[in-house]
């Protein structure tokens, strides 16, 4: 059963891989999109095969179908033109699946101890940064909020100081381990979710496809931090490939409409220069 | 530090320069496509949500990871279903020109 799993996860990534390839050129981009997908659907049926002793069928069950259901609505009725923010959205998703995996984990006796609570903590800041920056980028891309930046006195300052704030209390809770009380995830949480807002609220406009490509590297890191915490060779590969390709990719797309990243990164920290223009 | 710990950042680093590989030099309109995609892609994250949901035990475990099954299948499906139909939009308008 074992080495079964292991075949099917080699095949995936060797699929993921293929199907990165082909999406470099618009003739053969959408066999890849494909292959990817076919990988996908490989490595889920195999895990499910080896885990399905689930703690709660129905509601797993019930979770996919929903899932899937909404998954699929959503993105065939979309306008074509809101396309970017449903890639926020989905993106949003994956990483708040990661810092939820990364919490459950955090509570099960023996499992994030080591190197896997430092995996724990970081998929949980960076998963819930994510997941709170891709859906404010949804906000503002839908205009259900102004898609204008967002600018307030000191946000640079505040921004670091929660940062550094989270940081230090992942630091904290690591010393303390799973012992810890559970508020002091929760605060760990509440701070990377604020900062993920705070970090999205001042850039607008034509920088935002960027910063959801950066959230979308982001995401792909707490994938990969998730595979160091389960030991998981797939979800190490799947997420270092989308962390690495992501980075490049963002850096491409700000190159292409011809403004510096770091400008429009640290716009996220207080950017005046532009917001006159 | 433990062996298979090793071994993991070997893989990590491997697939760091992979990724960076593949994406080298891709023409720009493909940028919308490929951030689509590879956000489909770590969506993989639902293999970890599946197997947290066998070990986790109690209310708040199941709950949590009913959540992260929930918010992965979206990313999975929606990411895949949504990089299509933009792929879709590329071959009409190619067939238009």
């Amino acid at each position: 059963m074992q080495l079964m799993t292991t075949i099917a996860y080699l095949v995936t990534a060797i699929l993921f891989m293929l199907g990165v390839m082909r999406l470099r050129s618009p003739a053969t981009a959408r066999s890849g999109n494909l292959l990817a997908a076919v990988g996908m659907a490989i490595a889920l049926i195999a895990t499910l095969i080896a885990n399905h002793q689930f703690a709660a069928l129905g509601a797993v069950i019930a979770a996919v179908i929903l899932g899937a259901v909404v998954g699929t609505v959503s993105a065939r009725q979309v306008r074509m033109t809101a396309m970017p923010q449903m890639v926020a959205l989905f993106n949003g998703m994956g990483g708040g699946a990661a810092a939820l995996v990364s919490v459950g984990e955090w509570f099960v006796p023996g499992h994030a101890a080591g190197a896997g609570a430092v995996s724990a903590l970081f998929t949980i800041l960076i998963g819930s940064i994510s997941f709170s920056g891709s859906i404010l980028a949804f906000l503002k891309l839908q205009e259900w909020m102004t898609g204008r930046p967002i600018l307030f006195a000191g946000q640079r300052i505040l921004n670091g100081l929660i940062l550094l704030f989270d940081v230090a209390w992942a630091v904290v809770l690591l010393v303390h381990g799973s012992s810890a009380p559970t508020s002091w995830l929760g605060l760990l949480l509440i701070g990377a979710l604020v900062f993920g807002v705070l970090v999205v609220l001042p850039i607008g406009g034509a920088d935002m496809p960027v910063v959801i490509s950066l959230l979308n590297a982001l995401t792909g890191l707490a994938a990969a931090a998730t595979g160091f915490l389960l030991g998981n060779n797939l979800l190490i590969i799947a997420g270092a490939l989308v962390g690495a390709s992501g980075t490049i990719l963002t850096q491409q797309m700000s190159r292409a409409m011809n403004r510096p990243l770091m400008q429009i990164i640290l716009g996220g920290f207080g950017q005046i220069k532009s917001s006159a223009a | 530090m433990p062996q298979h710990l090793f071994v993991e950042l070997y893989i990590f680093v491997l697939a760091v320069f992979v990724g960076f590989q593949l994406i080298s030099k891709v023409p720009s309109v493909l940028h919308t496509p490929l951030m689509s995609a590879t956000n489909a892609i770590h969506g993989i994250v639902l293999v970890a949500a599946f197997t947290v949901a066998v070990s986790v035990h109690g209310t708040l475990g199941i709950v949590l990871s009913t959540g992260a099954v929930f918010l992965a299948t979206l990313n999975v499906v929606g990411g895949f279903v949504v990089t299509d139909r933009i792929l879709g939009m590329f071959r009409t308008r190619k067939a238009a020109e």
